[in-house]
This record gives C-alpha cells, sequence and structure tokens, in this order.
C-alpha cells in the first residue's frame, strides 16, 4: 500500500473508532481490508483508497468495521472471570440486596464470548440470585459482530476457544455443524450498537464495566477521555476491567488500581469509598 | 517437568500433538492403541492423557475405564481429542472419567487452552 494511502486510511479510521493505525501494522490493515475490497470488486487495495477518498460513507463504515473486528474467547485469561465469580459478585449479592439488582456492561462486546461468558457464571450461580434481575448489555461499534452475537451461533473452533467442557455440553446444543447457546442465556444479554468515544450517558449506570482489550488501540488522549466518560458511568463502589497489557496509571486518575487484583480497577473519585469497600475488594 | 502421553492411531497427529507439547515444556511418550497405552501408563504412570477415541485393539474409552481402575490411575488429566464431536459422546467421555475434550481438527491454541484449563500449566 502506498504510504499516502495508508496515511489516509490510518487518519480516518483514528477519526472514526478512536482507533490508531502504526505503520508496523500495514501488514493488518492488508489483511483485513482485502476481503472488503473482494466483496466490492475492487481490483486491489489501490482502487478502495481511491473510492474512499471519494467519500464513499457506506465503504468507509465497512473498513472501520474490518478493522475494529476482534476475535474473542470465552472466558478469555480466566483471572478476571474467576475474580468476578470469586469477588465481585459475591460483593454485589451483599451490597445490593436490598434493591436485588445490578448492571455489568461489556464494552467491546465482539461476537458475543465475553458477555456470554459472564451470563454463564450468572446462571451457574442462579441459586443466590433467586428474584433479582441482572443486567448485561454488550456494546460494539461493528454492527456485523453484534449480528454474530445475538445470534448465538459458533464454530467448532470458536465454542473449543476457553470454554470447559462440561459448560459447552451444558449451554450450548449442536445445530448442523455449529454449536448454539441456550436461549436462556442470550436472553440474558442486551446489545447495542455504541461507539466508546461518543456519549456514554445513554447507556445508563453500571456496577461492573469490562472493557478489555480495546483501549490498547487508542491514543493516550482517546485513552483518558474514554476512561473519564467511563467512570462517570460506573457506581461508586464499582468496578473496571482492562485487559492484561492495559493500565490507567499515568493516562487518567478516575480510577486505581486494586492491590493484588491484576487487571481491576476501582473508581477513584470525591464520594467514592476508599480501597476497602470496592466491590473488587475480596471480604476479609 | 510434566509428562503427557500421546494415544492416537494416526502417525500425524501424534506427530502435530507431540511438537505442541513439546513446546509446551512437556516431555512425552507415544502409544498407537488403548492396549499399548494402558501397558505404557503400567509403566510409567503419566500427568496427562491425549486420547484418541476410534483405534483398533482398543479404544479409547475402553481405555479410560480400565486406566481409572489402575492404583495411581485417577492421576492422569485425560484430554479427549477425538473426531467424534455429538453431545452423547462427550457426555460418554466425562462420565468415563475424561478431564477435558478436545474436537479434532484442533490447533495448537484450542489444545493449550484446553490444558490450561484442567491446570497441566498456568496460561501466559
Amino acid at each position: 500500500m502506498k504510504p499516502e494511502d495508508f496515511d489516509y486510511v490510518a487518519q480516518m479510521l483514528k477519526t472514526r473508532s478512536g482507533l490508531v493505525l502504526t505503520k508496523d501494522k500495514s501488514y493488518l490493515l492488508e489483511s483485513r481490508l482485502m476481503p472488503v475490497a473482494r466483496k466490492r470488486g475492487f481490483k486491489g487495495l489501490d482502487d478502495l483508497v481511491a473510492q474512499l477518498r471519494r467519500r464513499d460513507e457506506a465503504l468507509a463504515a465497512d473498513v472501520t468495521e474490518a478493522m475494529t473486528t476482534n476475535e474473542s474467547f470465552f472466558f478469555r485469561d480466566m483471572k478476571p472471570f474467576e475474580q468476578f465469580r470469586d469477588v465481585v459478585l459475591p460483593n454485589l449479592i451483599k451490597t445490593r440486596a436490598a434493591k436485588k439488582s445490578f448492571r455489568i456492561w461489556c464494552a467491546a462486546a465482539s461476537s458475543g464470548q465475553e458477555p456470554y461468558s459472564l451470563a454463564i457464571i450468572l446462571k451457574e450461580a442462579s441459586a443466590r440470585l433467586q428474584g433479582w434481575r441482572t443486567e448485561i448489555v454488550g456494546t460494539d461499534i461493528s454492527r456485523e459482530i453484534l449480528q454474530k452475537a445475538r445470534a448465538g451461533l459458533y464454530s467448532q473452533f470458536e465454542v473449543q476457544r476457553g470454554l470447559p467442557i462440561q459448560l459447552m455440553v451444558k449451554y450450548f446444543k449442536k445445530k448442523e455443524d455449529q454449536w448454539e447457546i441456550d436461549p436462556a442465556l442470550r436472553a440474558m444479554v442486551q446489545y447495542k450498537e455504541w461507539n466508546l468515544l461518543q456519549d456514554l450517558r445513554g447507556l445508563g449506570q453500571f456496577d461492573v464495566i469490562f472493557c478489555r482489550n480495546v483501549l490498547i488501540y487508542f491514543d493516550q488522549p482517546t485513552k483518558s477521555m474514554v476512561l473519564d466518560n467511563m467512570s462517570k458511568q460506573l457506581a461508586d463502589d464499582g468496578v473496571l476491567y482492562l485487559g492484561g497489557a492495559e493500565t490507567v496509571l499515568g493516562i487518567s486518575d478516575k480510577f486505581k488500581p486494586i492491590p493484588g487484583q491484576r487487571g481491576v480497577y476501582a473508581v477513584n473519585k470525591p464520594g467514592a469509598p476508599a480501597n476497602g469497600a470496592s466491590l473488587g475488594v475480596a471480604a476479609v | 517437568m510434566k509428562s503427557c502421553l500421546i494415544v492416537d492411531d494416526s502417525k500425524v497427529i501424534r506427530m502435530v500433538a507431540r511438537k505442541i507439547l513439546t513446546e509446551l515444556q512437556f516431555t512425552t511418550a507415544e502409544a498407537e492403541d488403548g492396549q499399548q497405552a494402558l501397558d505404557s501408563c503400567k509403566a510409567n504412570m503419566p500427568d496427562a492423557v491425549l486420547l484418541d477415541w476410534n483405534m483398533p485393539v482398543m479404544n479409547g474409552i475402553d481405555f479410560l475405564r480400565a486406566l481409572r481402575q489402575l492404583p495411581g490411575g485417577d492421576h492422569p488429566v485425560v484430554v479427549f481429542c477425538t473426531t467424534e464431536n455429538d453431545i452423547e459422546h462427550i457426555q460418554e467421555a466425562i462420565e468415563a472419567g475424561a478431564n477435558e475434550y478436545i474436537m479434532k481438527p484442533f490447533d495448537s491454541e484450542i489444545l493449550q487452552a484446553k490444558f490450561a484449563q484442567v491446570g497441566l500449566f498456568e496460561q501466559g
């Protein structure tokens, strides 16, 4: 790809999605955009970029979507889900006992593996959640990927990535050569198309936010802005989960790491409780 | 270093599995059928068994049931790795004492993830 074409696409992606594409990622750009070019009947990426320069809005949306879609796993990295199950969930049950409800937000729901992993955890704990109203909201910038998430249909490869066999047998049914998630789990997640650079207030208030492996694609000011906005949507004792390679340190003072819990952050704002009262801290 | 016995009648599958497991720092041994695998376990009980289902002489499920009767036979973590991909087979395997189940075709990522899930190593 010509350097000026790369710069043009990179700038467009930055504006539309916040995605920062450095020169060393040009292979990624080419491998993701070739299928888009083929679908549109272009000879190559030169023609595709030429068409983008003509302000083809539909094509720009397709390109953004192709670049912001990521492969996902059930229970990706395991640890954050164990932490949620063993620390945050018991704390939620204790502290929300009066209103019997809480809300979880998956800020990069992708093809649904993360929200469904959380739905499985809640389902497994259903004896303790009798009469509770629990909400899982999954957002993503990509309409196409959310369609897949809503369908809850996974290939044999996908259903084996991260999902323990007992849970697969319990919550998935074979449907021809694919695996379909239990409709009861599917009904626990509500999907919404949402760009993290947009106003987040329409999503409402949450007790827990999962925003894993998204910030890595943003530059520093964008990361700060997104984190600051997210902190406003989170309960004072709420928790934020980031990906293994991400941090708030030096980026936002609205969150602080919870000691001993990698990737888990407590709210840091006036009126927020001291670390000991965060949902992310294990009861002594 | 943990040990894994690879049981599969296909030489190609054994080779692919050996390559992945060696990269994961396992020592490996191989068997072509359930009977060979059982003899191998009697001589030297492994930490893990990667187990095919359909094999000549003795199949995977019969091997697993026999293994769990052996002294020390409850030690190995057994991961089935087979083209049988219906719920009935998976249930039968779990009831016979399998710890995990991989549906072929598989790749290095799936094998790694499954081994990590059953605690055979820490995922990076």
